[in-house]
């Protein structure tokens, strides 16, 4: 039975590459401002579900309703209410992070003096004119933080939202992506005890297929286990 | 509009900073007419052999164009950047088909003065109005073509290939037209009328390709 009321529900999803399904028959509910963990090795699935919910890639199977409204149908509403943070920063390497993050300013409508905020808080304004080419991976991935979160999202989309961040990063970008936005999140990470102990729910995908799935509370590290093994 | 200006400013500055499209453009341009110069053994030409180097080096140029406009937005994630963004995915067909008509203005700026003085026999100053709007008509057709096909070829894994071989038999009519609307321009007795039959001819294919690719714009890009 769908839940109207949740900021994600899925029922029966699954999406193909060709012959090969990436996501087959995943169900999962998420209630507003709650935060899922999406586990499972290497393949199982993980960033094509996050591309899926940022209606980057299209159902193929099943029902999906995102902030209350139907995918693929009603895509249009919910783009500019997600912020997305995948694999790839999603940045110019020619342009410098400021002309990057001004570009996407202009995209969604936002005023070009939050992106000077952003650059503050993230502590990369004094190398925000330099070209993310010359930017050690963790800059850049400040910069990415920056750019998911410059529209104000209701939704956050994060695809191993840590990873290349040292300590004093992880603390500059968690008041943007973390647990204390009180944000809907979906997360994904390779530290499944981390993951989980930051997650209300989990999601564990094996093969595309959801193998894990309830409250963090309840997930033992023999499930955990057994997802990866 | 604001999605569509955002877009053509950062296509500009990218070109600007990485100099990868118009340079490469422009010299493929000039080396077509030294070619071109050498292979005729002519030391000018006018009438429709002027006109026919001329817009056979201007598309082939702009072939080059074609395969880099989309790059970027593959290799670097612009495109799922964009589609992220709440706006009306017409606004990309529009700022791409905008910079690659820039890019050809300014190959222009350089290879049509570079073919007055290598190739041509007949001064190109009396008809330079009209020249200039035979290249404007002809540049928003190959802007227009070259957008959709750089959209859908990108998409595939042998685009440099893709690109000319779709683009090019697309072009065939524009390039009837052009060469037709040309070649009254550099006649060896001097310029005649614009023929206004071509022009037009040029003008529909415009229209009419400007209207297919905004029908089917939303599919090439969205999964």
């Amino acid at each position: 039975m769908a839940d109207e009321a949740a900021a994600i529900q899925l029922d029966g999803v699954g999406r193909a590459y060709g012959e090969r399904f990436a996501l087959r028959d995943v169900s999962v509910s998420v209630p507003s401002g709650a935060t899922l963990g999406v586990l499972g090795p290497n393949g199982a699935g993980k960033s094509t579900l996050l591309a899926l919910l940022a209606t980057l890639v299209r159902p193929h199977t099943g029902v999906a309703r995102i902030l209350g409204h139907p995918l693929p149908r009603e895509g249009w509403a919910v783009r500019g209410r997600i912020g997305f943070i995948g694999h790839e920063p999603l940045l110019y390497r020619q342009l410098s992070g400021r002309e990057n993050l001004r570009y996407h300013a202009r995209l969604h409508g936002v005023e070009l003096r939050r992106v000077e905020a952003l650059l503050e808080r993230v502590g990369i304004a004094v190398r925000a004119d330099e070209p993310v080419r010359t930017l050690a991976r963790g800059m850049a991935h400040r910069l990415e933080v920056c750019r998911a979160v410059l529209h104000e999202p209701e939704l956050l989309l994060l695809d191993e939202p840590l990873a290349h961040l040292d300590p004093a990063a992880v603390e500059a970008v968690e008041p943007l992506i973390g647990r204390s936005t009180r944000l809907t999140r979906v997360v994904t990470g390779h530290d499944p005890t981390a993951a989980v102990a930051d997650c209300d729910l989990v999601l564990g995908l094996r093969d595309g297929r959801a193998v894990l799935s309830g409250p963090a509370g309840d997930v033992t590290p023999a499930h955990l286990g057994a997802l990866y093994r | 509009m604001r999605a569509a200006s955002a877009l053509l400013r950062k296509d500009i500055l990218l070109e600007l900073r990485s100099r990868e499209s118009v340079p490469a453009m422009a010299l493929f341009a000039l080396t077509a007419f030294v070619i071109f110069h050498f292979g005729l053994d002519r030391s000018s030409l006018a009438g429709s052999l002027a006109a026919g180097v001329l817009w056979v080096t201007l598309l082939l140029a702009g072939v080059l164009g074609i395969n880099r406009l989309f790059v970027a937005e593959r290799e670097q994630g612009g495109l799922d950047g964009f589609l992220l963004a709440p706006v009306d995915r017409v606004a990309l067909l529009v700022a791409k088909a905008l910079a690659l008509l820039a890019f050809l203005a300014a190959v222009e700026l350089v290879a049509v003065p570079a073919f007055a003085l290598l190739l041509l026999g007949p001064p190109v100053w009396p008809a330079l109005p009209q020249l200039i709007a035979v290249l404007v008509l002809a540049d928003v057709g190959i802007a227009v073509v070259g957008t959709l096909v750089s959209a859908l070829s990108v998409q595939t894994a042998a685009r440099d290939l893709i690109g000319p071989l779709i683009s090019l038999p697309l072009m065939i009519p524009l390039l009837i037209a052009a060469t037709g609307a040309t070649t009254p321009l550099l006649l060896a007795g001097g310029a005649a009328p614009l023929p206004l039959r071509w022009m037009a001819i040029l003008g529909l294919y415009d229209a009419v390709f400007a209207l297919l690719a905004y029908a089917v714009f939303d599919f090439l890009v969205e999964d």
